[in-house]
Parts: C-alpha cells; sequence; structure tokens
C-alpha cells in the first residue's frame, strides 16, 4: 500500500508538482431496511479506491479511480497533472498552504461492541421486534427500521512526510411510525429524524437507544397527532426547541456559515456563502451571552470525530461563538493561510473520488444550567417543539424555516396539548439573541447528522452536533396555515 | 468505457457464481469530470472513474443484496457469497414477485463521441471565456462545467440483459454583483448543445439587472417562473407523490385525486424515457422496458409511475421505473420528466401581467406537508417586480411556503420554450417551461 502511495507522490513531485497527497479509501457498509414487517433489504457494501489531490503552479488537479494498480497510479496522477495544468489556465493567487503537515500514527474508533461481530440474525431481530410493537397500535400506516454499520479504513500521504492510518466506525439505527388519516399524514422518528441516529461507536449505542422499548410511543404518538391540535398560525411566542431538533438548527444556522470556504466563495454557486463575512470575526454578536459553541474532532461517539482530517491535521477542539460572540471559523490549510492562520482540520471527503473540502466536525451548542423540568416550569406561555421534519434556510444562512414532527402547548409552565404541524421562521442572529435559557449536561446528547450534503460533484458528510434543549424567545411559528 | 462485451462478460462472472440460485446483477460504469470555478477562477478541477456491480440474490422467495467495485475473481466471489449470506438470514419476501423475463429493448440515442471525450483543457477554456466576460463588468462568476460517460447494464438468471451508454454535460455560472446575482444552466447529453458563452452573457446581464433590489412585504403574488423554477415544481411533485409507492403509502399528493382536475387545464406532464428530448433510458433498474405514463393531462390527475412491486401490489402493470433494489423504500419515480410547453414567450407573459414577481429560481425547497405537497423555500439569483406589463424593479428575495399542486391549478399561461435540466440529486432529467400563475404566497424576508 504504502509502496504505491509513494510511487504516486514521487511521480506528482517529478513532474513538478509543489504539493501532492493521496488517500486511499476502502469502505464497508451493511444496512439493512425493513418496512412493514417485509425486510426489504439487507445490504452489504464495499468499495476500494483512490484519489490523488496535485497542486502546479499555484492550482489545483484532482483524479481517482477503484483500481489500486501501479499502471492505475501512474494513469491517475497523470491525470491529476494534466487537470492541474488545465486549472492553471483559468488560475486566481497561487495557493499557499501555510506550515507543512507531516502527521504520522494510527487512529481507530473506540468501540465497546465492535458491530461488526453481531450476528445478522441479532441485528435483524432489533428491526423486526421494534416492527411488532409498532404493528400492534392501530391507525400506522408505514413501520419502518433502518440500520447502518459502517468501517471506513484511509491511508493518507503527502509531499510533506505525513502518513496516517485510520479506521472509522459508524453505528446508526432508528425506527419510523408513519400514521394517515383524511388528508392528513404524521411521523414520528426514534431516536433521530430522517430514519436513524448515527454516531462514531459500537454496538453498545444501539443497545442503549432501545428501538423495541420506545417502538409502541412513537407509534401512538404518531396516530394522536392525526387528531392533534394544529400548530398556532402566524404567532409570536417562546419556543423551547428539544435537543434533537436544536442540533439540526445549530447546523443549519452555525456549521454551514462558518465554513470558511464560503465565506471565500468557493461554493457561492451552489450551496451559497455566507453572512459571517471575514470583518465579523471577533467583532459579531451571533446570539446572547447564554450562547457557547464549538466545534471538535475528539468528542465521543460525534460523527465528526476521526484523528486527523483528510489533509493530514490532528483532530482538536475550537470555539466557534464564545458568550454570544463569533470567534472561530471552520477552515482548510488553503484557506486558514489566507487568514494567516493555521487550519483547524476540518478537510473531509466523502470518499475515494471526491476531494476534501472544509466540513463540519461536531459543532456543537455548549450546555447550561437548567433542568429542562425547571426549564418548562419557568415558562409561562409558549410551545415546545421536538424532532425535525422540514428545514429550509437561505444560501447565506440568513433566513430559516423549521418544521417539527411534534409540538406541545406549554401553560402555566406545564406540557399541556399536543400540537401537530409545528413550524417556526427567523433570522439567524436575531434568534440566537433570544435565547434566554439552555438545558444542562444531563439533557446534553451528541446528535448525528448523516446527510449533509455540499459541493460538486456532490459529497455527503457525516457531522455531529451536541445540544440539550434551550428556550427561544419571541419566535415566529405557524408559517403553515391550516 | 467497459463497452458491451466487457460488461456482458462481468455480469456472466457474476451469475455463474450464483449456481442454481435465481440473480440480477447491475453494472455501472462511471467516468465523470467536473470543472469547478469561483471569484472568476478554477479552484476545483477533479475526475474520476468507477464501476460498481450490485447482485441480488434470491434463496427462494428470500433476497440479499451485495455491492462491490472490486472486479476481480476474489471481488466477484466475496460479492455473491455476501448476498447469498444475507439472503439466508432474511425472512421469505411475500412482496417480490420474481425476475422479470427477457425483454426487447427501443434503442435509444443518447451517446456522443466528442462529450465523452471532452478534454480538461477543453472545459477551462469554455470556463476562461466565463470568467473573462464577468472579470471585465466587475461581476464575480462561479460554477461548474462537466461532462461524463455512464453504462449501465442489468442482467438477470433468466437470460435478461439490457445495455445502455450514455454521455452528460451541465454548464451552471452564477453571476454575483454586490447585492444581486444572475444564473444560467445548460444541460444535455451533446456537450456541444450547450451554449456556455452565451449562458454567462445572459447570467451576467441578469446580475446587472438585479442591482439595487428593493424590499416589498410578504405576502400574495401573481408570478412570472422561469424553467428553473418551474424545475421545481416538477421535481418536488416527483420526489414527493408521482411514484405508486407514495400512493400506495398514502403520502402523495394524487392520494384522493386520481381522475379529478386538481391543476389548470394547461397542465400537461409525463415522463418518456425514450424521449431524446431528455436524458433517455430504455429501461429501469430491473431490466424492464420504460414506458411513457402520462402523469396528469390537461389538469387531470392519471395516476403514478410503477415498478414490479407496486404494480403488483395495486393490481396494475409496472411502467419500468424501478430504482436499484438498494433504494426499494423509496419506489420508483420519474427519470424524464416533461411538461409540455403553450403557445406564450417569456415576454408576452411578463407583457401581460399588471402587478407580479419574475422568478429566476427556487432555492432549499422542502416539503412542509405531503398530501398538498406544501413546499417551503427561498427565491434566489434575480427576483423583479412586474408593474404594468413590465420589469420595473428587482426585489429582495423571498420566502415562500405553497402548495405546489395549488400553485399549478392557478396557472394562467405555459411558456412555449422549454428547457432540459438535470437534478442535482439523483441525476434525473427534466424539460420545463416557463409559467404564470395568478397567486402565490410569499411568507417571508430575507436580509
Amino acid at each position: 500500500m504504502k509502496t504505491l502511495m509513494t510511487r504516486a507522490l514521487d511521480l506528482a513531485q517529478s513532474a513538478g508538482a509543489q504539493y501532492a497527497d493521496i488517500r486511499v479509501v476502502e469502505n464497508r457498509t451493511e444496512s439493512i431496511q425493513v418496512k412493514n414487517g417485509v425486510v426489504e433489504a439487507i445490504n452489504f457494501s464495499d468499495s476500494m479506491g483512490f484519489g490523488i489531490r496535485v497542486l502546479v503552479n499555484g492550482a489545483w488537479g484532482f483524479s481517482s479511480s477503484r483500481e489500486l494498480t501501479a499502471e492505475e497510479i501512474d494513469r491517475v496522477s497523470k491525470q491529476a497533472l494534466e487537470i492541474a495544468l488545465a486549472s492553471g489556465f483559468v488560475r486566481g493567487e497561487k495557493v499557499d498552504l501555510g506550515p507543512p503537515v507531516s502527521s504520522q500514527g494510527k487512529y481507530v474508533t473506540p468501540v465497546t461492541i465492535d458491530p461488526f461481530t453481531i450476528s445478522l440474525e441479532d441485528r435483524l431481530g432489533v428491526l423486526l421486534a421494534a416492527d411488532a410493537e409498532m404493528a400492534r397500535v392501530d391507525g400506522v400506516r408505514v413501520r419502518q427500521g433502518n440500520l447502518v454499520l459502517i468501517r471506513e479504513k484511509k491511508w493518507f500521504a503527502n509531499t510533506e512526510s505525513a502518513f496516517t492510518e485510520q479506521t472509522i466506525i459508524e453505528t446508526g439505527g432508528g425506527i419510523v411510525a408513519t400514521a394517515v388519516g383524511d388528508s392528513e399524514v404524521q411521523t414520528r422518528s426514534y431516536p433521530n429524524s430522517f430514519g436513524r441516529q448515527q454516531v462514531t461507536g459500537g454496538w453498545e449505542m444501539m443497545l442503549q437507544w432501545d428501538l423495541p422499548g420506545n417502538a409502541d410511543r412513537i407509534a401512538n404518538e404518531a396516530v394522536a397527532l392525526l387528531t392533534a391540535d394544529p400548530c398556532p398560525a402566524d404567532t409570536t411566542t417562546t419556543v423551547i426547541l428539544a435537543g434533537d431538533q436544536l442540533a439540526l438548527q445549530v447546523h443549519e444556522s452555525c456549521g454551514h456559515p462558518i465554513e470558511l470556504d464560503r465565506v471565500f466563495g468557493s461554493e457561492a454557486a451552489y450551496a451559497g456563502t455566507s453572512f459571517l463575512t471575514q470583518e465579523k470575526l471577533g467583532n459579531f454578536r451571533y446570539g446572547s451571552e447564554l450562547v457557547n459553541i464549538s466545534a471538535d474532532s475528539v468528542s465521543p461517539y460525534g460523527l465528526g470525530t476521526f484523528g486527523w482530517d483528510d489533509e493530514g491535521v490532528e483532530a482538536q477542539s475550537a470555539p466557534i461563538v464564545k458568550e454570544g460572540n463569533f470567534v472561530g471559523y471552520l477552515m482548510s490549510r488553503e484557506t486558514a493561510s489566507r487568514l494567516e492562520k493555521v487550519s483547524n482540520g476540518c478537510m473531509r471527503a466523502s470518499s475515494w473520488n471526491r476531494i476534501p473540502l472544509i466540513r463540519m466536525t461536531n459543532v456543537s451548542l455548549e450546555p447550561g444550567e437548567w433542568e429542562l423540568h425547571d426549564l418548562i416550569a419557568d415558562t409561562d406561555k409558549g410551545i415546545y417543539m421536538a424532532t425535525n421534519r422540514s428545514w429550509s434556510i437561505d444560501d447565506k444562512r440568513y433566513n430559516f424555516q423549521f418544521g417539527t414532527e411534534i409540538g406541545y402547548e406549554i401553560k402555566n409552565g406545564k406540557l399541556g396539548r399536543m400540537l401537530r404541524n409545528c413550524t417556526y421562521t427567523g433570522i439567524t442572529p436575531e434568534f440566537w439573541y433570544s435565547c434566554d435559557a439552555v438545558c444542562n449536561k444531563n439533557h446534553w446528547n451528541m446528535w448525528g447528522t448523516p446527510n449533509c450534503g455540499k459541493g460538486q460533484p456532490s459529497q455527503i458528510a457525516h457531522t455531529g452536533h451536541g445540544a440539550a434543549p434551550a428556550r427561544f424567545r419571541n419566535v415566529k411559528v405557524g408559517v403553515f396555515r391550516q | 468505457m467497459l463497452g458491451r462485451e466487457k460488461a456482458k462478460d462481468i455480469c456472466k462472472e457474476v451469475l455463474r457464481r450464483a449456481g442454481k440460485d435465481a440473480a440480477e446483477v447491475i453494472l455501472s460504469f462511471e467516468e465523470q469530470s467536473l470543472t469547478r470555478f469561483a471569484n472568476n477562477y478554477i479552484h476545483q478541477n477533479v475526475a474520476q472513474r468507477n464501476v460498481t456491480l450490485m447482485v441480488r440474490l434470491l434463496w427462494g422467495k428470500r433476497m440479499g443484496l451485495a455491492t462491490t467495485n472490486r472486479l476481480d475473481g476474489h471481488g466477484l466471489d466475496i460479492l455473491v457469497e455476501r448476498a447469498r449470506a444475507n439472503a439466508k438470514i432474511s425472512p421469505e419476501d411475500p412482496d417480490y414477485p420474481g425476475l422479470p423475463e427477457l425483454a426487447q429493448y427501443v434503442a435509444v440515442d443518447a451517446f456522443d463521441q466528442a462529450t465523452a471525450g471532452y478534454s480538461p483543457q477543453e472545459r477551462a477554456t469554455a470556463v476562461g471565456t466565463a470568467c473573462r466576460l464577468t472579470g471585465e463588468k466587475g461581476l464575480n462568476g462561479s460554477g461548474l462545467f462537466s461532462t461524463g460517460t455512464n453504462e449501465i447494464v442489468v442482467a438477470n438468471t433468466l437470460g435478461l440483459f439490457g445495455y445502455h451508454s450514455s454521455t452528460n454535460g451541465d454548464f451552471q455560472i452564477v453571476v454575483a454583483a454586490e447585492d444581486a446575482s444572475g444564473r444560467e444552466q445548460g444541460s444535455g447529453w451533446r456537450v456541444t448543445d450547450i451554449p456556455t458563452e452565451s449562458l454567462a452573457r445572459s447570467a451576467i446581464q441578469k446580475a446587472e439587472d438585479g442591482t439595487d433590489p428593493h424590499l416589498i412585504d410578504p405576502g400574495e403574488y401573481g408570478v412570472v417562473l422561469t424553467p428553473y423554477a418551474t424545475e421545481d415544481l416538477l421535481n418536488m411533485l416527483n420526489y414527493y407523490g408521482m411514484g405508486a409507492q407514495a400512493v400506495l403509502e398514502g403520502r402523495s399528493w394524487m392520494n384522493d385525486r386520481m381522475g379529478e382536475k386538481v391543476m389548470s387545464e394547461l397542465v400537461d406532464i409525463r415522463d418518456d424515457g425514450l424521449e431524446p428530448e431528455g436524458v433517455p433510458m430504455p429501461f429501469d433498474f430491473e431490466g424492464v422496458p420504460k414506458q411513457r405514463v402520462d402523469v396528469v393531462e390537461r389538469g387531470v390527475v392519471q395516476g403514478p409511475v410503477y415498478d414490479r412491486i407496486t404494480a403488483r401490489k395495486m393490481g396494475k402493470t409496472t411502467t419500468g421505473h424501478a430504482l436499484p433494489p438498494t433504494m426499494r423504500s423509496l419506489g420508483p419515480i420519474a427519470t424524464n420528466l416533461f411538461m409540455s410547453p403553450g403557445k406564450t414567450s417569456t415576454e408576452a407573459m411578463i407583457r401581460s401581467t399588471e402587478r407580479g414577481l419574475y422568478i429566476s429560481r427556487f432555492w432549499y425547497t422542502r416539503l412542509v406537508h405531503p398530501r398538498d405537497c406544501v413546499i417551503t423555500g427561498m427565491t434566489r439569483d434575480g427576483v423583479f417586480f412586474i408593474e404594468n406589463g413590465e420589469l420595473a424593479y428587482p426585489v429582495k428575495d423571498l420566502r415562500f411556503t405553497q402548495s405546489y399542486v395549488e400553485a399549478l391549478a392557478k396557472v394562467e399561461t405555459v411558456g412555449k420554450e422549454t428547457r432540459l435540466l438535470m437534478s442535482e440529486f439523483g441525476g434525473q432529467a427534466t424539460r420545463a417551461p416557463a409559467l404564470k400563475i395568478s397567486e402565490f404566497s410569499f411568507t417571508g424576508l430575507t436580509a
């Protein structure tokens, strides 16, 4: 392996590349999908390949292939060089990567129970047991269960003598109940939206989630939502967001705008830019003084946790919002150097056939002081909303609108009637400035977002977001008239 | 490229390993290059070559799947062994109708040698021209130019064999001024059909026209939608309800509306896998020949597209719209979608509008509620206020929350020109016209 990787780097350097790196990635994914008691798919997926990135005359080229042979290494290296030369035909400022990176070492995701040692029977058994529980509830039209196990081995080397080897293990699972009534469709998911919760870690998390033990509850909630009162229309009120919803709020309204490539316009044609422009760094009130947000790649179970990023930069933790003030970006070597800083290790590629881009690691809202019970008791009037159902945000990450699967009215410090089709909307800094309470570490959880899209060609990243429930004042709810 | 014969040999090798078990292979070859630019220069420039082999193996009525990109003998052994192991553990599947029989395919033309051989330098030349034009105006250009080749093969142990090769090209440009932007896109399977320079000039003009936008109140407005915005309507209606699985599960906008006139009689929507004005493909991912499906005719809902599983459950015949078996949960969807053109130019639509908004594009659209296909999203890359039949002034972006079914019920005019666009997700093609709609609900502002 190392010999082939060195061959690519040597070839690139001898052809005049100032810098080159190569990643070899071997991904094994095993998944199960169950719907209404039928096992729709048990799949084993195996993919291996390599990608070579070269910098020639200050311009980038990248090529990739599945065939890890000396001949193909040569062809792909030459193609990457040819592409870099073409890039140079329409070049901007010469790329400066800053200080060299020469990381060495091995990293393996810590797991208590290696999920790949769990038999297919036992994996399937969890989903079928949960399905049977949901099937007992009248009125549930569609029952779904999902399980995903990933083991990704990655070797990285560059022309600055870095060589790292890491194995990332992910475990994901979840159930969904959908009830259908007269012109109404309601869904409840557990433990997270859109099919599953996912973490870096082992089978111990599947045991902790206890899908069968929560199946009856979510099935009953889906049915009850059909006849629940609708979210009040066009109203401004207090909102308490559950941790699972707040995780996506952090992802969309903080995680994306702090990507420094967006700030520099690299994603302008597709994902968009950012309202957190350069001059705001260290000079902008992002939220109330209770808002503390960090980005790290070291938290246990985070989907953004690893040993090194895809430029070989070591995993680390960095403040993003400190007591409401905006203090940090997610950076690559190239973008950090433009700010005369060094990378904080956020370059990640979704596969061997994609280039690394600045991606979220674990962007998390730090816990506050409140017990959830006390926070609700402290709220005279408002709505508690949980579990994302819909999300949309503008290309600068400013105007957002979210919908949640379930809501509850808060009246005189108590949770009251269930509410369906809850939506809320706002402007990012105004919303975070209205945050006046965050729950404590007892309610804080690391949520996984395994479906973050960015880049062209498209890349799907897995990101982590720690969050506990928090309260926001004067939020516009009920955008969708019913 | 692999070529038909090599692809056939690989499939034979897989099916031979299945032995007495019934099995199906889907082989997909992809060679794709993409040149990306921002701030008037190329900042990302990539290429990839990959082959994916997926096998569905049947152990009696039990089904297992496996996927790999390793084509050596050992890789194929593991592929079939894992599919068999997965089948053995799986309960019997009451819904799967078994492998499809041998089929005859209509040959469709979707391969262009010039596109297949398009070089990084040729892409850079086109991008260079676009960047020079934007730079000369003091504007900021970003976007992409991609070209590629695909081969798709479906084969099974009943002797079915389908091979299809195609090429693709896509050019996208967003031109940004201080407070405005303009966008254009051209897609197709012949790269020479994409007028990159004129698309760049048009995006520049839109950005220049859009400067100094006014803030207007959200509310109900009549709109003229470009084909880019119409494409979003069609794609969302496709994802959330044109497939039989969504109807079966009661979450489609078609539920309780079959045979009813729920859209303007000017609205005709069809899927036609063989139509060369889109991106054609002769068969689906089970190897079933594609049929034309009229989804909406003169505003009347005709019905969804089917694969073999949903057709069997619903007492219908498959229309050849199966996705790969790993995506079974989604059910069938349309992949070569058309909305029939009308007789009116976009300019005439604007001239006939007393007060309304001209919308260049929708962005980040997401489902809020399924049964009426209520969608929220933002406008982007150019909104203009129409007053007394003219584009009076640009306006700032707005958020909308709108039932797309109701929007198509309020279509007053359909544009005579259509544009072929490739979806960002999934790769399906849509050919869409401009539309004039009497009322559209805008629910928020942005800075």
